[in-house]
This record gives C-alpha cells, structure tokens and sequence, in this order.
C-alpha cells in the first residue's frame, strides 16, 4: 500500500501510523458516558469504503484523513485534517 | 462410525473403498432450537457442547463457505496457556486441559502436539518479565520453566547466540504448549456435532436477522428464512457484519495478521519458537513446512491478503533470530481477518437483543482458545449465565472501564494490540 501525502507526495505504507476510524475527529464532552464509550470503542467496522485517520509519522509528521476501501487497499482520497476540522 | 486402527489397516488393504462422508448433509428445517452463525472452530466447538454437555442438539451451524474456509483453517495453529490477567488466566487453561483430552473425546485425530513453546528473551528487562509471567502460569496451575542462555542452547541450537544486537539471554519454556493441525480441530468438532444431531449447513450466508419486540426469531439467509428461538453470532473477523443485521454495533475492528509457509524440509524446529525483538515465531509442520508469522498489519482492513512492510519485517526478524532459514524458500503467504477489541480479549456475552448471544473478539489468538469458548458459549446459551471461567468477558466492560483484560498493558484501543 502506498499512500499520497498532501505535503510530501506518495510514499511506502511504513511511514504511515494508523490510529483508527475518523470517529476520533468529533470527540463529545467527557461527561457523557455513552458518548464517551462510543467514541472511544465502538466502530462501524466496514468491509469496504472507509474513511480513518493516519499521521504521516515518518514524514511531515501530518494527520491525515484518508478515505479507502478496506477489502483492496484502494486509496481514494487523503486530506490534511488540519483543512477538515469543523470540529472540536 | 467411529475411527479405530482396526478399520484404517483394513481400509488400507481394500482400496479404501469403504469410507463414508465424514458428517450429513442436509437440507435446512425451518426451525431449530439453537441457530449458529458461522462454522469456524468456535461456532463448531459450540454446536458440539451444546449437544454433549447440555442434551441441545436441535441445532444448525450455518456456514456461508465451507467448514474450515475462514481463520481457523488459516492460522499457525499456536496452542498455549501463558496469559496472566485474571480472566484470560483461568479461561486460557481450561482450554489447554481440554485440548489434552479433545481428540480421544472426539475421536478424530487433531494432531495435537505438545512439543512445548520457547519464548525467548534478549534483556534483563525482558528475563524479570519472563520470570513473573513463569511464575503467574505456574500459580494458575500450568507449567513454566525458565531457560538460561544454555538450557536454550540445548533446546534450540540453531539460534545466532552471537548476533550482537538481540543476544539471546534465555527463554521461558512452556511444555504443554504446542500446535495442532487447524483444519483437523474444525473436522473433529463438525463430525462429533453432527453425530450428536447437530445440522451442518454449508454454502448458506446469513443475510439477515430476525427480531420482534426486541427478540430475536430467527435469520434470512441464502437459502431461505429459518427460524430459530436463540441464535449465536459465531462469525470471528465478520462480528460487525453480521451483528450490524441485528441493529448492533460492537467495539470491534477488523485488521490483518499474515503468516508464510516454507517448502518441506527435514525436522529442524521442533518447538514453537517466538523472538523477543521482533515480530517473529516459527514452528514446523508435520508436512515439514516451516510456519511463521508475525504482527498484525497494524491498519483496519478485509483484504485477506498482506502488506510488504511487515513481511518484510518477519523475515528480517527471522533472520536475525536463526539465519540458517534463509536458505529455504517461502512457498505460500496469506492473511486472515482478526476481529479486535480494544483491549484485545474476547467477548462471550448476551448482546441487547433478546435471545441473541454473540462470541468474537478472538483477535489473534482464538485458535487456542477454540475447545474453551465452545463449552463457555454452550454454557452461557443454555443456562442463560456466564460460564465460571468466561463471566469476565462482557461488553460491558468497555463502557465501564472496569475489568479490561489488557495483556500488554498497552491501553483501550483497537490499534494497539
Ligand atoms: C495468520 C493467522 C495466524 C493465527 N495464529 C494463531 C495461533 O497461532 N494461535 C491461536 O490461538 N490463534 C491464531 N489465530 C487466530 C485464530 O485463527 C482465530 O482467532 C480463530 O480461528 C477465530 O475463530 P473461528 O475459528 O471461529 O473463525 P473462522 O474460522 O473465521 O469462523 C467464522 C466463520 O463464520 C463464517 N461467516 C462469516 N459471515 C457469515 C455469514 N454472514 N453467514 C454465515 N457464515 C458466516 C465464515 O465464513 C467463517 O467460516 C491466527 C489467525 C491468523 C489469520
Ligand atoms: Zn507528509
């Protein structure tokens, strides 16, 4: 798998870490549990078209959300997240 | 018709003309007791204890490929009971007890060898770390001993005692760990259910389930509705497809683990060896395949296949670890889908939906714990209560935090296992 970094062009999958679902970008108040629990654990899981987040760690160190399919290793799409945030 | 040395001697001299297909294959009804999804090892081993420990056998296994098509005929087949959290500790040795007694019991030859597993380490750090986990097996009534550089040396004499970088400073020696053949362990479980009753439904994918008023009442599937008064969700790297059918949402992510396979060479390896600098352990086959594998590809994923980066690194970990493999060739590599938690334990629990029981979690090491999860799943769908030795297993546990099972001690989260 190679992935296309906005900043530094295409690079090797090892200089890539994965932390997970892009669920991670919308973080609710900690004093809502459920919220809490759903955020941190629970994940829609596709097999298929997916969207998660990535940190160029050996590179420019960016994150980066990237959209892909989970059954191919197709990459359609990454994104600086620092452009996406709306959110908190 | 049960295997003896009698009818395999007479086989052999007439042909084997005689042998009969393994278990039925029948037709679905259009009701059971008990509905199965998924004839992996755990949703076998379920089906077999239901019928022989609880007298349930109106019970189908439905299985959208055939039995054996998913990990627990693709894994390296690594049977221990080194785990030390409470939870894991006590569910892990049942397991192993009832590997010890699982083939004479199904009459099927699984080819269970407790030929012992090594797993060495390189620092003092590493030798204090052995040395309690030793002492944490010995106490939950398993067997540990700790090897010095030359009590390794005896057993493994082929290692790089001289590489420099990942001296080997010892290792702990489990002798009741071993492997078995996979496929085996599937076969023995699927024919001893079927000989109790239990129906075997091959090429019928779930695609649908069933509930009324917050109970469940059966499941849509390739080959029609059936109805079924409990259903189990047996699916391993599939839990959140299918539990997704039921309106559920689980604390699981798929991701990759690959392994390799040697061509067949002579008896060289006869442990199950793990590196304690790199992702790396190897054992052999019966076949003389040499059988190793490593980490996980560290990203969400349904590929079933696996990523240069971390093949490459097992095979520089395996030749930093016993160089004298490079001369052989890899024949044959694949990946298979780990379904993980958070904290990367299993769940065996009930799930909101009435009647509806889910067992997955399995991560990267449920084929050792195959025999155990059967029998806690049968227990738990029969009795409507958890097991002794599964009842730390919940859901729950993720949205209180208390009772996590992280063996590593890495923290709640799905890629860090
Ligand atoms: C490379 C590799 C190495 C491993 N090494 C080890 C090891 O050394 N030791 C160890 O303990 N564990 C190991 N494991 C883990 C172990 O193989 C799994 O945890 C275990 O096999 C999972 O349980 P199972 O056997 O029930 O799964 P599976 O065999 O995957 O069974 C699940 C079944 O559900 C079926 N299914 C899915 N969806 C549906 C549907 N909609 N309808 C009907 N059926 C469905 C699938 O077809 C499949 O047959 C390894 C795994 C891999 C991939
Ligand atoms: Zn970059």
């Amino acid at each position: 798998m190679r992935i296309k970094c906005p900043l530094c062009g295409e690079r090797d999958r090892r200089e890539f870490y994965y932390l997970g679902a892009k669920d991670y970008l919308t973080r609710p108040e900690e004093s809502n549990l459920d919220a809490m629990h759903k955020y941190l654990h629970i994940r829609e899981n596709p097999c298929g078209l997916t969207e998660d987040l990535w940190q160029h760690e050996a590179g420019c160190r960016a994150w980066l959300l990237i959209e892909r399919n989970t059954a191919t290793h197709e990459i359609f799409k990454v994104e600086l997240v620092n452009n996406k945030k709306d959110s908190k | 018709m049960r295997y003896n040395a009698l009818k395999i001697l007479k086989e052999g001299l007439t042909g084997n003309k005689n042998w009969k297909p393994v278990w039925r294959e029948p037709e679905p009804k259009s009701e059971y007791d008990v509905i199965i999804i998924g004839g992996g090892g755990h949703g076998l081993a379920t089906a077999y204890y239901l019928a022989k420990n609880h007298g349930i056998t109106n019970v189908a296994v439905l299985e959208k490929g055939y039995i054996g098509s998913g990990n627990v005929g693709r894994n390296t087949t690594i049977v221990r009971a080194n785990y030390m959290i409470p939870g894991n500790s006590e569910f892990y040795s049942h397991s192993l007890k009832l590997w010890e007694t699982m083939e004479s019991e199904l009459n099927y030859n699984a080819m269970h060898s407790q030929r012992g597993v090594i797993n060495l380490f390189h620092s003092d750090g590493q030798r204090d770390a052995a040395a309690r986990r030793g002492n944490m097996m010995i106490s939950q009534g398993d067997d540990a001993i700790l090897l010095d550089r030359d009590g390794v040396r005896k057993e493994l004499p082929y290692l790089d005692f001289d590489n420099h970088r990942f001296p080997v400073y010892g290792g702990l020696f489990h002798k009741r760990g071993g492997n078995a053949r996979h496929d085996a362990v599937a076969w023995g479980y699927a024919r001893a259910a079927d000989q109790l009753g239990v129906d075997l439904i091959q090429k019928c994918a779930v695609t649908g389930i069933d509930i009324v008023n917050g109970k469940v009442t059966g499941v849509q599937t390739s080959l029609g509705p059936i109805r079924g008064k409990k259903v189990a969700i047996v699916v391993a790297g599939r839990s959140s497809e299918v539990a997704a059918m039921a309106g559920l949402e689980v604390p699981i992510e798929s991701h990759i683990l690959q392994a390799f396979v040697s061509e067949g060479l002579k008896p060289a390896i006869n442990h199950v060896v793990t590196f304690g600098m790199g992702h790396f352990y190897i054992s052999q086959s019966d076949k003389g395949g040499l059988v190793f594998g490593g980490d996980l590809d560290f990203h969400a994923s349904y590929s079933q296949r696996g990523n240069l980066p971390m093949m490459e690194h097992v095979m520089e970990a395996g030749m930093s670890l016993m160089p004298a493999i490079g001369k052989a060739k890899v024949l044959r590599s694949w990946g298979g889908i780990m379904d993980m938690t958070p904290d990367g334990s299993f769940i065996i629990d009930k799930t909101e939906v009435e009647n509806l029981y889910m067992d997955c979690g399995w991560c990267y090491g449920g084929f050792k714990a195959i025999p155990a999860s059967g029998w806690c799943m049968a227990h738990l769908m029969a009795e409507d209560k958890p097991h002794e030795v599964a009842k730390k297993h919940t859901f729950d546990r993720f949205r209180t935090g208390v009772g996590l099972m992280d063996e590593e001690s890495k923290g709640s989260q799905h890629n860090l296992h």
